[in-house]
């Protein structure tokens, strides 16, 4: 058990694989990433600097309209922050209140540029104490607050709706502990994945989760939209992963559920609440999670299918021959091939084909694992399941596969403005709707891909568009929803629902439900200070 | 011109991703479990080839390895990407591990004598090329030099180093990995070839490079001269 400081900026120099910025600024990569983006290798050295996000100077051209002016959403009743208010912060969190305008414009934006707040205030507590004196200080003088992490969020519950104190678990990131034989690593919320995966990987264990975002997205975030990602096929959800968590109330008292054990039945399971609670139940300050060992071989295969149909069938083929090897089964279309090829200028591993599958086996044995992987590639080859293919046992090469799946995100942001989409539905049918709104598009939309994590029955339907426009979102919403609703599938797999999606969620939940979300809330938050306008539907 | 045969040596490396240990007893590094892979610069040496013989400017590509039974996987990561037959000298473990540059060398010269090979293709050592054509029966190879580029002619055979910029390697696709599980692989001993691999180098100790220390920011002119005389550099 070593105290560890994780340092908040690592020095990085080799570029396995690009990683999203660290700051939540625009994803207009400047000239120098772009052409260091095209080579998959260390042309020379690659100033760490220039993919960094430092290249992005600010380039707020097109500023993006604030969320109420957008969307029809009223301001509730909150106070405003006054001078007191201020000084009260500056006395708990000294020199760490911010409140210089420049400052604010990029964590009042979200990633995807499709929401902005006007919050006047963003604060950086440490400590646990800190967050429980600011947040029984906000209750006090009911004030809104709006918890932030990476602010890689997918449906603008990072960023703030109107002037709500933006609470940030930045400096939060120590690690507290780590456990060597059991694999438990308990650490504050504010700790980056990325960094997390790269402590626990040089002590021969890997993070239960893995997602495109890993490079700035905190760990508090994770568990508060109890995010899937990657890895989710084979380590399950953060439900099960994560065996404890500390938790600051709206009040601010400090609920200090921090075990690290495996078992622990001793009344109501708490912690369960605030995973996937996107903040609006408490603020989570630390978090305790069980690691997987990491596996000794790891391989991944791209392939081509030459239809949806051929997918299926090698997801099946695949958990009967690879079984418990498999560890992430992942599909693209061909839009989304020509995305990352077009603005990201990544290399086409295979031919071209309809889809794209990418899977990864992780396992003890190299050895066991090759057999097994070598048999399923020729059996697929040599049924025509799979017209092409490729195969990566080095990690570089495993990086830059991974790459084409776990970038198609930044692909579409540089496509246009993007409708985003995550839906569950049968597996069997997961494909139809893509197909569907091409044609009730047409030539509206710029391009409508469909990728993601067909082991879990996950799509990921994007939308790209020149710029927002009213009447091709009412050509998608409710259609896109009301067919989920028809599947029996849900509005929001993994990116829950945050502000844009919190008058849908009735598609996927039963009123009882929703109920009961809005008594526990009212429970736990009665002034409703936190992460206001998000995650349950408006009420009248 | 569609006669010639190149030679490409590839060597089993630690993978360049994974982070380097030193053994405790300081008499190597940690290669137990770790996750080894073609030195990348061999591959661009065999894309090279392969190229070579894409353009029908060689005829046949010979992937050698030196090296335990584990390098047969590296030669055969060389056939998927399109070499036509491999060669494995096999050479113990332990033994690989003591095996010095002249020693591979000196194998790598009887091969080239015994197979006829015209080109030797190797990653990247001293000066290397960036740009390789065959041009009248003799090779012409530019190279990257601190002035600029420069040209030469060589006649064959010849040895040539690969360099970063000379080409990016291909993926192997699936039908070829699968091809290249059934092609012709021969494994020989070093003995038969007459060399003979007893290493005139030990190895004293292997350690970890001096860690680097934190830098120091100054804000005046006057600190720095300061800081500079306290560690003793004026």
């Amino acid at each position: 058990m070593v105290p560890h400081w994780v340092p908040r900026w690592p020095v990085w120099f080799f570029l396995a694989s690009p990683r999203w910025r660290q700051t939540a600024c625009t994803l207009r990569p400047s000239v120098e990433q772009r052409r260091w983006l095209g080579s998959r290798w260390l042309a020379g050295v690659a100033s760490p600097l220039a993919y960094r996000g430092c290249s992005s100077a600010s380039s707020h051209t097109s500023k993006v309209t604030l969320t109420k002016d957008r969307y029809p959403v009223q301001r509730l009743p909150f106070s405003v922050v006054s001078e007191e208010d201020l000084a009260t912060f500056e006395r708990i969190i000294p020199g760490r209140v911010i409140t210089d305008p420049e400052e604010l414009e990029a964590p009042n934006v979200d990633w995807l540029r499709t929401v902005r707040g006007c919050s006047k205030v963003l604060l950086r507590p440490r400590t646990t104490e800190e967050v429980s004196c600011i947040l029984r200080h906000c209750h006090e003088r009911n004030l809104a607050v709006n918890p932030q992490g990476g602010n890689t969020g997918m449906v603008g519950g990072s960023v703030p709706i109107f002037d709500e104190i933006i609470l940030s678990t930045a400096l939060m990131n120590q690690v507290i502990s780590f456990y060597s034989v059991s694999g438990i690593l308990v650490c504050q919320a504010g700790c980056i994945l990325e960094e997390l995966s790269r402590y626990v990987e040089e002590r021969n264990f890997i993070m239960p989760l893995d997602l495109g975002a890993k490079g700035s997205c905190h760990i508090g975030g994770n568990v508060a939209t109890n995010a899937g990602g990657l890895r989710f096929l084979r380590y399950g959800s953060l439900h099960g992963t994560v065996l404890g968590l500390e938790v600051v109330l709206a009040d601010g008292t400090i609920l200090n559920c921090l075990t690290s054990l495996r078992k622990d039945n001793t009344g109501y399971d708490l912690k369960q609440l605030f995973i996937g609670s996107e903040g609006t139940l408490g603020v989570i300050t630390a978090v305790s999670i069980l690691c997987p060992p990491k596996p000794k071989a790891v391989n991944v295969a791209f392939l081509g299918c030459p239809g949806f149909a051929e997918v299926l069938q090698t997801f099946s083929t695949c958990k009967g021959m690879l079984g418990e090897i498999l560890s992430a089964f992942e599909f693209m279309d061909a839009e989304c091939m020509w995305l990352v090829r077009h603005h990201l200028h990544l290399t086409r591993p295979v031919q071209e084909s309809p889809f794209y599958v990418l899977i990864e086996t992780s396992g003890s044995s190299a050895g066991h694992d090759a057999e097994k992987l070598g048999n399923f590639l020729e059996h697929v080859l040599d049924s025509g399941l799979v017209t092409d293919g490729t195969l990566a046992t080095d990690e570089r090469k495993i990086k830059v596969l991974w790459g084409l799946r776990e970038r198609i995100t930044e692909a579409l942001s540089l496509d246009g403005y993007v409708y985003k989409y995550d839906i569950s539905l049968p597996v069997e049918q997961l494909y139809d709707i893509v197909t569907d709104l091409r044609i009730r598009l047409g030539p509206r939309a710029k391009h409508v891909v469909g990728y993601g994590h067909l082991g879990d029955g996950n799509l990921h339907l994007n939308v790209t568009a020149e710029a927002f426009s009213t009447s091709l979102l009412d050509t998608l919403e409710p259609h896109v929803y009301e067919w989920t609703a028809k599947q029996r599938g849900s509005v929001s797999a993994e990116h829950g629902v945050g502000f844009k999606k919190r008058n849908v969620v009735g598609y996927s939940k039963l009123p009882a439900a929703l109920q009961l979300m809005h008594q526990l809330k009212a429970l736990l938050d009665p002034k409703g200070i936190l992460n206001p306008y998000k995650t349950l539907p408006s009420q009248a | 011109m569609a006669e010639l045969r190149a030679l490409v040596a590839v060597k089993r490396v630690i993978d360049y991703a994974v982070k380097i240990r030193v053994k405790p007893d300081r008499t190597g590094v940690v290669t137990d479990g770790v996750k080894h892979s073609m030195n990348p610069f061999c591959e661009i040496a065999v894309e090279e080839a392969v190229r070579l013989k894409e353009k029908k400017l060689v005829k046949e590509v010979i992937a050698v390895s030196c090296g335990p039974a584990q390098c047969q996987e590296t030669i055969r990561t060389a056939l998927a990407m399109g070499a036509d037959r491999g060669i494995h000298v096999e050479v113990p473990a332990a033994e690989a591990e003591r095996l010095g540059p002249l020693q591979v060398a000196r194998v790598l010269a009887k091969l080239a004598e015994k197979e006829k090979v015209d080109l030797l293709l190797l990653g990247k050592q001293g000066t290397f090329a960036s740009q390789v054509t065959v041009e009248g029966g003799k090779l012409k190879v530019e190279r990257e030099i601190d002035g600029g580029l420069e040209t030469l002619h060589l006649k064959l055979p010849a040895v040539v180093t690969a360099d970063l910029r000379l080409n990016e390697p291909r993926y192997a696709t699936l039908p070829n990995i699968m091809k290249a599980k059934k092609k012709k692989m021969e494994v020989i001993k070093a003995g038969d070839l007459g060399v003979d691999l007893t290493s005139k180098i030990s190895v004293v100790s292997v350690e970890d490079p001096p860690q680097r220390t934190a830098g120091v920011k100054v804000e005046t002119t006057e600190d720095l001269v300061a800081k500079l005389r306290e560690i003793g550099r004026i």
